[in-house]
């Protein structure tokens, strides 16, 4: 089970902030999930923007990165603090 | 000293406890960040404040080793509040401390502008009119950029 986290204003697109599912076999990569999450959740795009970038166990990746059923999987909008 | 928690932050105690700390330095500069009563049009009851650790603080301590190394400092802070936020609490504190005033200013304003725009955290903006989440404004990135663009001298 992955476990995936929704930061931000993510979170008012999926009504949660995080989430453990099991990921379906034909995600392989970042963009795989990308493209789920934005039909599973009808975001119209939001999943697909390039300012959301995504991160897994703690590290931000690209979208050709692969993805393991195991992973701690992040959607963070732009940061900033302060 | 780097911490990030929802405990309310008192600015003159941790500037007391940073000058005693630092009292062999000629220049000790502090910024503390409170949160403003009036949004654009709407009054701002409180923030809400994400962070997603370890990513949080090991980004700030990132950015805080880069000031060590740019300026000659003797000692710097860097406290931010997540959770909860009332109008005119503390949000966030930052102190640096150097033989001179110059390297202690720019080490701080340097510091702000990695936390207003790339420390890891998601900010809402709870107001009578409503929540919105707010990002970083197209000034805070030129702000930033200033340390890259046109590198400062602490001279």
């Amino acid at each position: 089970m992955a476990e995936i986290l929704y930061f931000g204003r993510m979170g008012d697109v999926t009504g949660t902030f995080s989430e453990t599912c099991t990921l379906p076999p034909s995600i392989s990569t970042v963009i795989d999930l990308r493209r789920w999450m934005d039909e599973r959740f009808e975001s119209e795009g939001s999943f697909l923007e390039s300012t959301i970038r995504v991160a897994v166990n703690n590290q931000i990746v690209s979208d050709t990165t692969p993805l393991s059923d195991t992973d701690e999987i992040a959607f963070m909008p732009p940061v900033g603090g302060g | 000293m780097i911490t990030v928690s929802a405990d309310p932050l008192c600015s003159a105690e941790i500037l007391k406890e940073f000058e005693c700390r630092m009292d062999h330095a000629g220049a000790v500069v502090c910024f503390s960040g409170q949160v403003r009563p009036k949004a654009i049009n709407s009054d701002v009851i409180a923030l809400h404040l994400q962070a997603y650790e370890p990513m949080t603080t090991n980004g700030i301590r990132s950015a805080a080793d880069a000031a060590l190394e740019r300026w000659p400092l003797d000692g710097l802070v860097v406290h931010h509040r997540v959770g909860k936020i009332k109008t005119g609490e503390t949000i966030v504190f930052v102190a640096t401390a150097s033989a001179h005033r110059r390297a202690a200013f720019e080490a701080a304003d340097f510091l702000m502008d990695y936390l207003k725009t790339e420390a890891v955290f998601w900010k809402k903006e709870i107001t009578d009119q409503g929540e919105v989440w707010i990002e970083p404004r197209a000034e805070d990135y030129k702000d930033r950029d200033r340390w890259t663009s046109n590198k400062a001298s602490a001279e």
